[in-house]
């Protein structure tokens, strides 16, 4: 439904079978579907998780740990069944990318589940669709459907002896249940609030079983490894970020869209040349370069190749490759509100520093936007935010933390001016040109 | 309390998918009201018997989740996004206008109870922001003037 973009900068690894009727199990055989996880069949699980780890893929929910690493820590013997589980609990604002591989390739991601639990030695695969994702997930559970009246799935698949079932699930609205253990409570049928590590899903998981849990993304890369090899993909990205990702450029762009870029793009190019640069001719303001949970970058940090480590060393997170691109029009102050405004609403209120810090920096920076704010309230936003940094039991306090210290630290002037009950300077310009 | 011959099919289904039967309630729960229109007392009690569960279990899982209502809402559930990419192309402005052309507010229905309009978070529209989704179907890169055809079409379907 949503509409597809291209750019010839962009390498479709992840994206071939877009636009191609792949969610048609027969058009899917035909484009090399389900070769992978037969020739996973023929490998020791051992040598498929060196193969990923080998390959340098790296979690494209946001944390960007290595995937082979997280599926090498799963005991190879268990009292209880394992699990996998793929994280398509997609909502990260910033973030539409898991969309178009539903919409798109559903069995890519049913094809790299299997390949996790053939890895780890599970019987057993969910894939977790957020509730406002209805027409995918009844695209999945056809899929999935289809898969099974082929004998592609449950006894005995490809005659291999081994038995694998693939579960869809959905969820009904909470940001909070994309982190991996609230994930794993709303799978349970709870309220999704987060689990304390350790122990750590991989030794305990659902229904107390060993689990792996990965973002759909990252599970529908794992088909073209095993197809193409470690060091092909490794060779796509740059060194420790292999492959290739789904980039969704929004905001103030010409040419918003999803495109699959090597990992290491450069973020400029990214904006100038396959976003179209900045609409209606006006000027870059700032950059939120992996959703919204990630530090704002300024106009003259963005010369910056866009892999996990480039961006953390320039300050701010790869995440969930989200580039939420602002003109200069943008209020910033408004901008942190509304950002804040969401980690408050999403906020599961299960740990203090989470709950009321978010709801106290969404009070101030209310009253902020709205002319009464204080200069020492300044300076109270970012020690706030600063005292919820690694006090939670899960990353949503750092989530909200995070973004909020940059949005202040590089836009103090623009706090400034909206001191002494002026109302927003900065508002008129937001109002009139937003849309085209 | 009866659903739809789907629903008892997926249902019936799903119990076989999970250790615990309590496993399949959140997307029950969402079935259920799509069917119902919200979840009732009655559709409560109903799904906390078959899966074993006090309704207070049910009704703390309900209370968690943004998608999930105890109260009526209008036939076409018009969710404005106005999360930061949508906001930046005008999703504020589109809200605004809904709740002029409706006359209702957020989580208001209007009083022929055809329509129901919500400030939603971020639906994964990013890239063709702003983005409204009425029920489950997304409307993407509108304008004021896009909005009203979509929701004149709803007012045709009735």
């Amino acid at each position: 439904m949503a509409d597809l973009v291209s750019h010839s900068d962009e390498v479709k690894i992840v994206s071939r079978r877009f636009g191609q009727g792949a969610a048609n199990l027969d058009r899917y055989l035909e484009l090399d579907g389900y070769k992978a996880v037969q020739k996973a069949l023929s490998m020791q699980p051992d040598d498929i998780i060196n193969l990923v780890k080998n390959s340098g893929l790296r979690g494209r929910g946001g944390a960007g740990f290595s995937t082979g690493m997280k599926w090498s820590f799963v005991p190879k013997t268990a009292p209880k069944p394992k699990y996998v589980l793929c994280n398509g609990d997609e909502s990260e604002p910033g973030t539409c990318k898991d969309r178009l591989i539903f919409e798109h390739d559903p069995h890519s991601v049913i094809e790299g589940v299997m390949i996790a639990a053939l890895a780890v030695g599970s019987q057993a695969g969910y894939i977790y669709i957020r509730g406002e994702y209805r027409y995918l997930s009844n695209i999945m559970q056809k899929a999935i459907a289809d898969a099974y009246a082929r004998g592609f799935i449950g006894k005995n698949i490809f005659g291999s002896g081994r038995d694998l079932e693939i579960y869809w699930h959905g969820g009904a609205g909470a940001y909070e249940v994309g982190e991996e253990s609230a994930l794993m409570e709303s799978l349970e049928g709870k309220r999704g609030i987060p689990r304390i590590r350790p122990p750590f899903p991989a030794v305990v998981g659902l229904w107390g079983g060993p689990t792996v849990i990965n973002n759909a993304e990252t599970l529908a890369s794992v088909p073209h490894i095993l197809l193409g090899g470690a060091e092909w993909y490794a060779g796509l990205g740059t060194p420790k970020n292999g492959g290739t990702r789904l980039f969704c450029l929004s905001g103030n762009l010409n040419k918003p869209g999803v495109y699959e870029l090597p990992m290491g793009y450069n973020l400029k190019k990214m904006i100038e040349e396959v976003g179209g640069g900045i609409a209606n001719g006006r000027k870059l303001k700032a950059v939120v370069p992996g959703g919204s949970s990630t530090p704002v970058l300024l106009p003259n940090e963005i010369d910056v190749a866009m892999d996990f480590d480039s961006v953390a060393k320039a300050g701010s997170m790869l995440g969930s490759g989200g580039v939420v691109v602002l003109d200069d029009t943008t209020c910033m102050v408004k901008f942190a509100l509304r950002t804040i405004k969401f980690y408050q609403h999403e906020s599961c209120g299960w740990c203090i520093p989470c709950r009321e810090g978010t709801d106290w920096l969404k009070k101030t920076l209310t009253r902020f936007h709205h002319g009464a704010g204080q200069k020492k309230d300044i300076d109270n936003i970012q020690y706030l935010a600063e005292n919820m940094l690694g006090r939670t039991f899960c990353p949503l306090g750092d989530a909200a933390a995070m973004p909020t210290i940059a949005f202040v630290k590089k836009f103090r002037q623009e706090f400034e001016d909206h001191l002494d009950g002026k109302p927003c300077p900065y508002e008129k310009n937001v109002a009139e040109p937003a849309l085209a | 309390m009866k659903f739809s011959e789907e629903f008892e099919k997926r249902f019936a289904d799903m119990l076989t998918h999970y250790p615990t039967k309590r496993s399949c309630l959140v997307p029950t729960l969402l079935y259920a009201q799509d069917e119902a229109g919200y979840l009732s007392d009655e559709v409560i009690a109903e799904l906390a018997g078959r899966l074993e569960l006090t309704e207070l279990d049910v009704r703390n899982v309900i209370s968690y989740y943004s998608m999930l209502t105890t109260k009526p809402r209008g036939q076409y559930n018009v969710q404005v996004c106005t999360n930061i990419a949508c906001m930046l192309r005008g999703g504020e402005e589109l809200l605004e206008h809904c709740k002029k052309k409706l006359g209702i507010g957020h989580k208001g229905t209007t009083p022929d109870g055809q329509f129901s309009l919500e400030e939603v978070e971020c639906i994964g529209a990013c890239s063709w922001a702003p983005a409204v989704q009425v029920n489950y179907d997304f409307h993407e890169n509108l304008t004021v003037e896009k909005m009203d055809k979509v929701l004149a079409g709803y007012q045709e379907k009735k």
